[in-house]
């Protein structure tokens, strides 16, 4: 069989500080036959999109494609002129970017957006391109196919966006379309549906292309072939199954530890003394109402308690109050109800009314290491500052304190006169860690603190957070969307889902069944590192927000839901044999009926 | 720090020319500013008089430069007040929040709407033209702008993690506006600055032309563009001078603040 697309050679450099150029994508060649799907899988900054994108003979600002051939059928990419690329793109190779938003104009309806470049290019006729993408609607699995193109972007959900961006990718039935990260924004449950929708439609279609992700477990389901890149250099290439049952690469390697965190054992007996108790939170944004309910309440009658030494972790999907139930421990949004109780002692709800005593020991991380310091001050001062307002340490003192720290999150004490933007993401994450720690604190709230970090790099910083656990006797609320990363740290688990605390269990029963049905929803939906699992998993149905609902907030999406009495009667809480507490009408009996316990559990 | 542009030094340069000009202004003045000393009105270039005389026969080119101490001064004066006040009560509103800015914004918002060179007519007309009162109504007609841009730039980084961690921290207002928001802003500032320095002079030599401004015998450029303006007719250096020591001015500053790396834009007012 020929090659359908064949890339040899291919160098693209920027203009390198010191003069002349460096390589950001050396010597890379790789054939796709009709029909195959190739994945290029590396870290942030491993030139996956570089490549993407000089596919379609594009360079980004700064970039140039020094070398090498592509061929697409039987064009030359590099070849060709200005124009010859213009009908390139759009037409004959297909991008769908990772963030569907920005794809689309809010101000237009979907059906002109999408059968745009067809019509541009003049492949199809206004009838005969909307035809054309309703049918790609329903084969992408699309609510109402026949008047979805009448709706305008914002009228659908995120995952729904991403799969018309799918529906506008194929319509040109392009020869090569290339996904770039297309699910990576998206919350487990949607991702599922999205990559469901794209392997038929690629299938069926016989669609030849190349999926750009970080993520192997994901690419295990979409792609026949893997590309390893690191520093723009090819590691491995291989078929899926076998690169997954044996890598040969020692980096391929450390990719596929890094997606299996191990699994430790709870080290704090959860007898330990509470740390941080928390009752019936209520909080929500907006003025308040007259019965003291926020306009816009986001978490309902939330609690748990943190022993000493312990870290609970708290999943949940985009927009289910985790930052919030952050903000509002830490003080940044005073509760409507409910108390916090730092080691017995009721914390007042705002920093302001806090003790800087209350306030040292509880300090929070954030997931986004570029925000969260300051760009305008070095490291030393970014970590001087809280040594000097906590512990009142200035001068030679607090010198030695900075580089203490900086070695206490293994980095080097020459990085401290850098500013922030001299770091990697990694580096950025450990100062934002040295700067709580800075503070002496006994809880630290952890906001999604590796979900913006490669997996290689996501992994280290945890190490870190487990071996400063243990050193220094810290309690973590570990807030994360990642399944796996909270196993890999946690002793309890709390699943949250628009606010409501469904299932609060130790975190060695989370993958016990019977569970809630929504934890059952969130095991089954997060990709498996191995081929075919897609085809195996229990479809889901699609996230529908129904807030201020009377009865079980998640029965819309409920497999288990019992007509008449979930969705008008709050469910109690239950106790379940495995020691969890979860929210739900169904009793253990039932729900144990409701998930066979052989289905195989990550 | 990326080197700045062939049209920027230029602009540089001229900036610093008229600055050089104001402040050396009596001593590399030929002749002192209020002398006649030809008989010949409105003349052309001459070697004893490079920008010609004016209309009772005063040497252009010392008027001139004195009139650059009147227009760069005031408008210094006046621009930086707008700026201090706008951004200091830009910055409050953004790190503050709640009730103090929504009152600022609503206020300086109304302010906004009324046209600048109309709000300095009434006030001069009612208070009568001095040097103070003109310096205070630049001032007070630029602070909305400067609050509504320090305030948008301010909103914008108070809403930065590293903000919300020196909240969670206990910082005070004080703290959180001079450590974390304000160095962070210092560019679309001066940038900002800039901008309304150009307005102010603009407004300036508008008032004066209308002869609501500098009262002779002191001049301004402006102040010396209506004296000439009879001039004009024959094209004579008089009128001609000050009007594009104005341009010269004022185009410099705009080509220069268009061209700092990274800067921002301030609002077009
Ligand atoms: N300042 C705010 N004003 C109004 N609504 C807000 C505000 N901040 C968050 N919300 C809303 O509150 C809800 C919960 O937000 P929150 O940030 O806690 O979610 P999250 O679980 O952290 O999501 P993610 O995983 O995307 O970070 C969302 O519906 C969000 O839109
Ligand atoms: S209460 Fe009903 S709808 Fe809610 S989780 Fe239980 S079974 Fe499902
Ligand atoms: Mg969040």
């Amino acid at each position: 069989m020929s090659a359908h697309v064949s890339v040899s050679g291919l160098r693209v450099t920027v203009a390198a500080a010191e003069g002349g150029r460096a390589a950001i994508v050396d010597d890379v060649g790789f054939a796709i036959a009709r029909g195959e799907v190739l994945a290029l899988i590396g870290e942030s900054g491993s030139g996956k999109t570089t490549i993407a994108l000089a596919m379609m003979g594009y360079a980004r600002q700064g970039c140039r494609i020094d070398g090498g051939q592509i061929r697409i059928g039987e064009t030359d990419v590099l070849a060709l002129s200005a124009a010859g690329l213009a009908g390139l793109r759009g037409g004959r190779v297909a991008y769908i970017p990772q963030s569907a938003a920005a794809a689309f104009n809010p101000a237009q309806r979907l059906m002109t957006q999408v059968t745009e470049s067809a019509r541009i290019h003049g492949l199809l006729d206004r009838a005969a391109a909307e035809r054309k993408a309703i049918e790609l609607f329903r084969a992408l699995a699309l609510p109402e196919p026949e008047t979805l193109g009448e709706r305008f972007p914002h009228q659908v959900s995120g995952g729904q966006l991403q799969r018309i961006t799918a529906a506008m990718a194929l319509i040109s039935d392009p020869d090569l379309v290339i996904l770039d990260e297309p699910t990576t924004a998206l919350d487990v449950t949607t991702q599922i549906e999205v990559l469901r929708a794209f392997k038929s439609v690629v299938r069926e279609r016989n669609t030849t292309a190349i999926y750009v992700s970080h993520d192997l477990a994901v690419v295990a389901q979409m792609a026949d072939r893997i590309v390893v890149l690191r520093h723009g250099k090819m590691q491995e290439e291989a078929p899926t199954a076998q690169l997954l049952a044996a890598p040969a690469h020692p980096y391929t390697r450390a990719l596929l530890a890094a997606f299996n965190p191990p699994v430790r054992a709870p080290d704090a007996p959860p007898e330990a003394a509470p740390l941080l108790e928390v009752r019936g939170l209520v909080a929500g944004y907006g003025p308040a109402g007259r019965d003291g309910m926020p306009a816009l309440p986001v978490l309902h009658d939330v609690g748990f308690t943190i022993p000493r030494g312990s870290v609970l972790g708290v999943i949940g999907e985009s927009g289910c109050g985790k930052s919030t139930l952050a903000r509002v421990i830490a003080g940044l949004l005073p509760a409507a109800r409910g108390n916090v109780k730092l080691d017995g002692a009721e914390l007042p709800a705002r920093v302001a009314d806090r003790t800087r005593d209350q306030l040292r020991r509880v300090q929070i991380v954030f997931q986004s290491a570029d925000t969260a310091l300051n760009p305008a001050r070095s490291v030393r001062d970014i970590l001087a500052r809280p040594l000097a307002f906590y512990h009142g340490l200035k001068g030679d003192a607090a010198r030695k304190r900075v580089d203490a720290l900086l070695d206490m999150v293994r980095l080097p004490a020459s990085l401290a006169e850098r500013p922030p933007g001299a770091l990697s993401g990694g580096q950025k994450q450990r100062v934002n860690f040295a700067r709580a720690l800075a503070a002496e604190p006994e809880l630290i709230l952890c906001d999604e603190v590796t979900s913006a970090l490669d997996a290689v790099v996501g992994a280290a910083v945890l190490d870190l957070l487990g071996e400063l656990k243990r050193e220094l006797g810290l309690s973590y609320l570990f807030i994360s969307h990642d399944l796996s990363t909270v196993r890999s740290i946690c002793d309890q688990v709390m699943i949250l889902y628009f606010g409501r605390r469904l299932e609060y269990a130790r975190s060695g029963a989370m993958l016990v069944r019977p569970m809630h049905p929504y934890s059952d929803l969130l095991i089954a939906s997060v990709p498996e590192m191995r081929t075919g699992w897609l085809e195996g998993a229990a479809p889901a149905h699609e996230a529908t927000v129904v807030r201020n609902a009377a009865g079980c907030t998640f029965a819309p999406r409920c497999a288990a839901a019992v007509p008449g009495l979930c969705d008008s009667t709050p469910p109690p809480l239950r106790q379940l044999s495995k020691g969890a507490e979860i929210l739900c009408h169904l009793d253990e009996a039932t729900l144990r009926h409701t998930q066979p316990d052989d289905r195989k559990t990550p | 720090m990326r080197r700045l542009s062939p049209v920027a030094v230029v602009a540089l340069l001229v900036i610093l020319a008229w600055a050089v000009a104001a402040i050396l202004a009596p001593l590399i003045a030929p002749f002192p500013p209020g002398r006649i000393v030809t008989r010949d009105t409105l003349a052309d270039i001459s070697a004893r008089f490079p920008l010609g005389s004016d209309y009772l026969g005063r040497d252009m080119l010392s008027r001139v430069l004195h009139g650059a101490r009147y227009t760069m001064g005031i408008a210094l004066v006046s621009t930086t007040l707008a700026c201090l006040m706008g951004v200091t009560l830009g910055l409050t509103a953004a790190a503050r929040g709640g009730w103090f800015d929504m009152t600022a914004s609503r206020i300086l918002d109304a302010m906004i709407s009324v046209p600048s060179l109309l709000a300095a007519l009434v006030v001069v007309s009612s208070l009568g033209s001095s040097i103070p009162v003109l310096i205070g109504a630049a001032a007070v007609i630029y602070t909305p702008g400067a609050y509504r841009l320090s305030r948008a730039v301010a909103v914008n980084i108070a809403a930065m993690d590293f903000v919300t961690v020196a909240r969670a921290r206990g910082e005070g207002t004080l703290y959180i506006i001079a450590a974390e928001i304000l160095p962070n802003m210092i560019l679309p500032v001066l940038t900002d600055f800039g901008l309304r320095f150009v307005f102010v002079v603009l407004l300036l030599t508008g008032m004066s032309f209308l002869g609501l401004g500098i009262q002779p015998p002191a001049a301004d450029w402006g102040t010396l563009v209506r004296e000439n303006i009879e001039g004009l007719s024959y094209g004579a250096p008089a009128v001609i001078m000050p009007a594009l020591a104005i341009a010269t001015l004022t185009i410099s500053v705009n080509a220069l603040i268009d061209r700092i790396p990274g800067a921002g834009q301030g609002d077009s007012r």
